[in-house]
């Protein structure tokens, strides 16, 4: 994680700048996400096909779309699960995430939200994050790792952030479906990283958890990059900046909610032809 | 007994019931080491025979043996029980170090065995006339200590990589141990292989320069054994402890989403790996100079899965289960094997059925379900 940084990055005014001098990724053209030409194919069915996607850096982008049109298999290629068979994927200016294991694209500060809640179980609360922290991640490190006081702080404000405060001690694998959400976007941001990837995060959610998760959603944008994958129509219009609607695994379309919604297109795929 | 009844993960900085719990596991690790470090010598040596509480020489080596096979028990809970990679290959590590010190010990019987020669007599008898490479230095007794510690490191550290770098996992890990063991088992079975073939290395003379089989010797190497023993449970706990434990456990239960926190899986699953293959390689080293015999058998499939039914009876997941477990199967296994040889076998398969229906946590379950 060398400087990489450049020019550009000093005179962006908020939070963003700060982020990204310590961090490393070069966003002074604005993307801080860069698919081109992205194709997947699985015995013959084409996943993603000719994928083309920027995503601006403080920007909280929603991706709708039916099922099978590529959503989560854009999410893999991101974070270097799924390698695709043509076209690139950038991070930022220069970091090429085609060429980078999962742990390392995770370190590079991409995180991701799996569509079932995916925390350590057996772990308490405490423990989940503090393995999530942002950290030197290797083996030796990490045995002889102590956790110091700035770290203990930063755990507490995100418990405080997610609202597990009270439930630190407990085992993970005894939380509710709502709580385990949150755990997991709280280890995502122990992570301090510059683009979040959120695989369907309210699914499951009661009114209340999905009214309050709109709102970290919104406070976190412009600090961070947020891709929020989601199927509830009414959750996506609240919080969205931008919709990028993938059919096919192209895109069909991309503006504001109310511009995709009146996309002919967009119109015909989702209400049948 | 209390410290590994202690939840798998203690919890840094938060407020937990776990500390309360480790006074009691150091006290008891105290009271084991006055146990075999005091106790046990004085009623070996000192307590004349025909007294009460006198331990036969009998009662020793059983103990010593036991404790070698407690130690490859742990050994295989860090990596099954912690970690969640089952190994049926432990079996292999724990004969490789028996074969490194075996080298030495033959090499120790200098011209005292039957055909009064400078090589072994199964050199001998196959017409050799020099010692082959690998054999070089091994009439040194670090240089073969060293080698008890690389020949398993290495294997583990080679087969590993590869096997974890192609991300192998779950039932098909366990089965290609399974053959890694059996395939070195036929290798050593071969005269020419240079490893005594299926009569291996056994009529030991003297270790360090000490008649082997004298009391004194017999109880050092039980000394010696039950301080690696205790040394090892230490490090087990410190390792499960700490950070690093965490992520291991953290690889048993959601791997994926440690890999997506941005760890590396197949460095955290190699050390682990290659510590555990190591610890058995040293448990089999200080086994083999107690029993005086070490044979291909030890890397039958079926030794190799024993180990795994120890640490299961044991308790997986805690520290102080295996060793239970490996002490309970095998004291009955004694007791059988002198009474109702022919039962064992079904004995053996009863118990882990039993334990695996109504013990999922092991022997080590029991406590903690009556502290919680």
């Amino acid at each position: 994680m060398t400087g990489i940084l450049t020019s550009g990055v000093g005179d962006r005014s908020g939070g963003i700048g700060g982020r990204v001098a310590h961090d490393g990724v070069d966003i002074s053209h604005r993307g801080i996400l860069y698919l081109e030409s992205i194709s997947v194919s699985f015995d013959g069915f084409k996943a993603l096909n000719d994928l083309n996607l920027t995503i601006d850096a403080g920007e909280l982008r929603c991706v709708i779309g039916p099922n099978g049109a590529g959503k989560t298999t854009m999410m893999d290629v991101v974070t270097g699960k799924t390698r695709p068979d043509a076209g690139t994927a950038f991070f930022g200016q220069t970091i090429d995430l085609t060429r980078l294991s999962e742990p390392e694209i995770a370190d590079r500060g991409i995180g991701r939200k799996f569509q079932k809640p995916t925390v350590f179980a057996n772990h308490s609360v405490f423990e989940n994050l503090e393995l999530a922290r942002k950290a030197d991640k290797r083996v030796w490190p990490t045995l002889t790792a102590k956790l110091d006081s700035t770290a203990h702080g930063r755990i507490m404000a995100i418990l405080e952030t997610i609202k597990l405060t009270s439930e630190a001690g407990r085992l993970a694998g005894l939380l509710s479906h709502g709580q385990k959400q949150w755990l997991e976007i709280g280890m995502l941001l122990m992570q301090e990283p510059q683009l979040l990837l959120l695989d369907e995060p309210v699914a499951g959610m009661t009114d209340d958890e999905t009214m309050r998760s709109a709102e970290l959603f919104r406070s976190l944008a412009g600090d961070y990059t947020l891709v929020v994958v989601e199927h509830d129509m009414d959750f996506v219009a609240r919080i969205a900046d931008r919709v990028t609607v993938l059919h096919e695994g192209h895109v069909l379309a991309e503006g504001s909610m109310q511009q995709v919604q009146e996309n002919e297109q967009v119109i015909e795929v989702f209400l049948g032809r | 007994m209390a410290v590994s009844f202690v939840p798998l993960s203690t919890t840094a900085g938060v407020p937990h019931f776990a500390w309360l719990s480790s006074r009691g596991g150091l006290a008891a690790i105290a009271l084991a080491a006055v146990m075999l470090f005091v106790v046990v010598p004085i009623c070996n040596l000192v307590v004349p025979a025909g007294s009460t509480f006198h331990l036969s020489d009998y009662w020793v080596t059983l103990g010593g043996k036991i404790m070698c096979y407690a130690i490859v028990a742990l050994a295989m809970d860090l990596i099954w029980g912690y970690t969640g990679i089952l190994s049926l290959g432990h079996g292999l590590f724990f004969a490789l170090g028996g074969y490194a010190m075996g080298m030495y010990l033959m090499r120790s019987i200098g011209r005292d065995g039957v055909y009064q020669s400078n090589l072994p007599d199964f050199m001998v008898f196959l017409d050799w006339k020099a010692y082959p490479w690998y054999w070089s230095f091994t009439d040194h007794f670090w240089y073969a200590a060293l080698l008890v510690v690389l020949v398993p490191g290495l294997l583990a550290f080679v087969f590993g990589y590869f096997a974890f770098r192609s991300r192998i996992k779950g039932v098909y890990f366990s089965i290609i141990t399974q053959a890694l063991t059996y395939a070195a088992m036929l290798l050593f079975f071969r005269n020419d292989t240079g490893f005594g073939g299926n009569n291996g290395f056994t009529d030991f003379k003297r270790i360090l320069g000490f008649p082997i089989t004298a009391p004194s010797t017999r109880m050092a190497l039980f000394v010696i054994t039950a301080a690696a023993l205790l040394g090892f449970l230490a490090l087990g706990r410190a390792i499960v402890r700490s950070k690093l434990g965490r992520v291991l456990t953290a690889i048993r239960d959601a791997e994926s989403r440690v890999m997506f926190s941005g760890y590396n899986p197949l460095w955290f699953k190699l050390f682990i790996w290659t510590l555990s293959a190591v610890i058995c390689g040293i448990a089999g080293a200080l086994y083999v100079p107690q029993v005086g015999i070490i044979n291909p058998s030890e890397m039958s499939p079926a030794n190799s899965i024993e180990i795994a039914i120890w640490t299961a009876v044991g308790g997986r997941g805690t520290l102080i289960g295996p060793v239970i477990g490996a002490a309970v199967v095998n004291l009955g296994k004694s007791w059988f094997t002198q009474t109702l040889p022919e039962y064992w076998l079904f004995a053996l398969g009863l118990v882990f059925i039993l334990v695996t229906l109504f013990l999922p946590r092991g022997i080590a379950g029991l406590w903690r379900r009556r502290a919680s």
